[in-house]
């Protein structure tokens, strides 16, 4: 197993955070808390850190004082747990003293009425909306000449919801705060009750252009818990999918890039080319977002002699077509010009805020779990993209290599497949425990944490997307450049909103 | 302008030809005939995320990609409600997005129309017994056509809006 649990009793539980923090120099990847009561009357909180040197992912782990629902934050010396601190105190009502900031994430005061805790075991939905009417308070910058400029939650484009507050002095942005969640859509109890078949399906709806990630993270929890054995051509056959779901998801960034400074041809082609993918997605495995391929124990489409021949043919043209386009883009100086320099993230910004995934990988953080925690990526050769500059740039680049490296994976597992079975569905015995699922999707490093019971209920399913990391890069990237270039420094991020909304 | 010159005889043509689908032709000419009639040549649609997992919003892109190029039939997304003929409406509605999608909706001029598009706008689907939706669209506006799917095709929404036009 590489999940190792560490009991800490309350008043150590800061102390050992910054031990592990500063020891695996690792950020709080997940900090979520778990309704015991009922068993311990108390809750249980974790706090996750990943420790590439030991492979292991280091739970320090506490219950909160019988009857109460107070602990001590952490966040004024671990920027990273902030947010989930946040969330903690908005899903359980447990209260992080110290913590700088309390606002709700993604139950907004406007609706929301104060003292409803959708992720406690005793919550009942109000019955009537917002009692109280309040607002959300937005961070001030006061001074002279400073003005706002609110933008959505209904974006121009065809995009999802959010809301941006951009504040300027002159041209150049000198603060931006997102308020997020409005997308939110209880998906974390949803899964609560639920058997694991439902939870396979149910994870390919957090966020629709990672579907295949988030059941193959979900799948890994349960396998872990069950102890099933999955089949190895199950395996190479599900990073054939995931590196198809990468390379159709970086094609779309590096068009959205290119439609985001105005250079719109090479958008199109890139959406032809996103296109095609998707219908070979759709010849291979029936959906063109390759839903339903995850099940527990492995996956449920095979790939026939034909398929193979199918896959490696549209390869060779992508190939092609991909040589073409990044020609055109790196020969244009103008499009060069405007994505250099362009939303530079430094490293140590990134290290602090916990960034991960490509973000993180383009500001020199050398982050790539298919490296960090290999599995089946220790049978072929791999080279993990970096970049250091960690502007849209080193973004755009991250992306032109990872796609080809993507290809190339591809071309090798696809050598690996033989004969075998490809799930080990009729040996599935149920188990209660916790595992953590772990998968490195496009956008980053994708975490399932599950909690069964015995007759293989989902007591507790706790979902971090990389965006949910990411949004705070974005807001500290774009400081100091002008609000047109906003559009290109966030699709170089590319973020879910749904994913972080859950 | 050397350059260019250069740079366009090394290059050459770096379009390419698109195979298209009879299908698609057949329903878009249909379209284009009705669009043409109904809405006076172009119909315009304000599109409105109200808390789907964003393969929707995808599949509504890939519609005006070049392979399905819906523009060509007189159907454009526009930026603003203000500009639009229809709202075409994703999600199950997220409480949070209850009042956005109500004042997008008072924003459109008359006559309006309502598309909902994915299986969770019309019923919550998936996320139906969720504590946080409104449990589909059709709670909080009035609908006029439905496109079911998860996500639907891209040829499934033409469709469906040869459909709207038909009704």
């Amino acid at each position: 197993m590489d999940e190792a649990y560490i009991y800490v009793k309350p008043e150590n539980f800061k102390k050992a955070c910054l031990y592990f923090h500063k020891k695996l120099s690792s950020p709080v990847v997940m900090m979520f808390a778990c309704d015991e009561r009922q068993k311990n009357k108390c809750f249980r909180i974790y706090c996750v850190f990943m420790g590439v040197k030991y492979k292991k992912w280091v739970f320090v782990t506490m219950d909160t004082a019988q009857d109460t629902s107070v602990f001590e934050s952490i966040a004024r010396d671990i920027y990273s747990a902030g947010l989930f601190e946040r969330e903690i105190k908005e899903m359980f009502g447990i209260l992080p003293k110290g913590n700088p900031d309390l606002r709700s994430l993604r139950l907004h005061d406007e609706v929301w009425p104060e003292g409803f805790y959708p992720l406690r075991k005793d919550f009942e939905a109000p019955k009537s909306s917002c009692a109280e009417k309040k607002e959300y308070v937005f961070n001030k910058v006061e001074g002279e000449g400073v003005f706002e400029v609110p933008v959505g939650p209904v974006h121009a484009g065809i995009i999802p919801s959010g809301h941006f507050r951009f504040s300027c002095a002159g041209e150049p942005i000198i603060n931006l705060e997102a308020r997020l969640g409005w997308t939110h859509k209880g998906i974390e109890k949803l899964f609560e009750g639920k058997d694991v078949n439902f939870g396979v399906e149910l994870s390919e709806c957090v966020a629709g252009d990672s579907a295949f990630s988030n059941s193959n993270a979900f799948c890994h929890a349960v396998e872990k818990i069950y102890k099933i054995d999955v089949p190895e051509k199950a395996m190479f056959l599900r990073t054939v999918f995931l590196e198809l779901e990468r390379m159709y998801n970086h094609l779309n960034g590096i068009g959205g890039i290119a439609i985001d400074v105005g250079f719109s041809f090479p958008a199109m082609y890139a959406s032809v080319m996103k296109e095609n993918l998707l219908c070979l997605n759709k010849k291979l495995t029936g959906s063109r977002y390759l839903k339903g391929v995850n099940i527990i124990g492995g996956v449920s489409v095979d790939l026939t002699a034909w398929k193979k021949k199918t896959l490696l043919k549209v390869l060779e043209a992508m190939e092609k077509d991909f040589r073409q386009l990044k020609n055109m883009l790196y020969s244009s100086v103008s499009f060069m010009d405007r994505l250099d320099g362009t939303g530079v993230l430094k490293k140590k910004t990134a290290e602090d805020l916990g960034v991960l995934g490509l973000a993180a990988r383009s500001s020199g953080i050398e982050r790539d779990l298919r490296k960090d925690f290999p599995g089946v990526y220790s049978k072929i050769k791999f080279n993990a993209a970096k970049e250091h500059s960690g502007d849209v740039m080193a973004r755009f680049n991250i992306r032109v290599i990872e796609f080809e490296e993507s290809m190339n994976l591809i071309k090798q597992f696809v050598d690996k497949i033989g004969p075998g079975s490809i799930n080990s569905q009729n040996k599935i015995e149920f188990r209660d425990g916790v595992g953590l699922g772990y998968i490195e999707a496009w956008r980053g490093p994708l975490f399932y944490w599950v909690k069964l019971s015995k007759s293989g209920i989902i007591e507790r399913c706790k979902i971090v997307d990389p965006s949910f990391h990411n949004w705070e890069g974005l807001c500290y990237s774009v400081l100091g450049n002008i609000i047109p270039d906003f559009p290109v420094c966030n699709k170089s991020f590319d973020l879910s909103y749904s994913g972080n909304d859950l | 302008m050397i350059n260019i010159i250069k740079n366009r005889i090394i290059k050459g043509v770096v379009t390419r030809a698109i195979k298209t689908d009879p299908e698609i032709e057949k329903i878009g000419a249909e379209l284009k005939g009705l669009v043409y009639k109904r809405f006076n040549r172009s119909f315009h649609i304000r599109e409105v995320d109200t808390g789907s997992c964003n393969a929707c919003e995808s599949e509504i892109i890939a519609t005006t990609n070049p392979i399905y190029d819906i523009q060509r039939f007189g159907i454009n997304f526009v930026a603003s409600p203000r500009h639009a003929d229809a709202l075409l409406v994703t999600g199950p509605v997220s409480k949070n997005m209850c009042v956005a999608l109500k004042k997008t909706y008072e924003a459109v001029p008359e006559p309006k129309f309502v598309i909902t598009c994915g299986d969770c706008a019309l019923d919550g689907g998936i996320f139906k017994d969720s504590y946080y939706v409104e449990k589909g669209v059709k709670n909080v506006l009035p609908v006029t056509i439905h496109i079911p799917g998860c996500p639907p095709n891209p040829v499934a929404i033409i469709k469906a809006i040869l459909s709207f036009f038909k009704k």
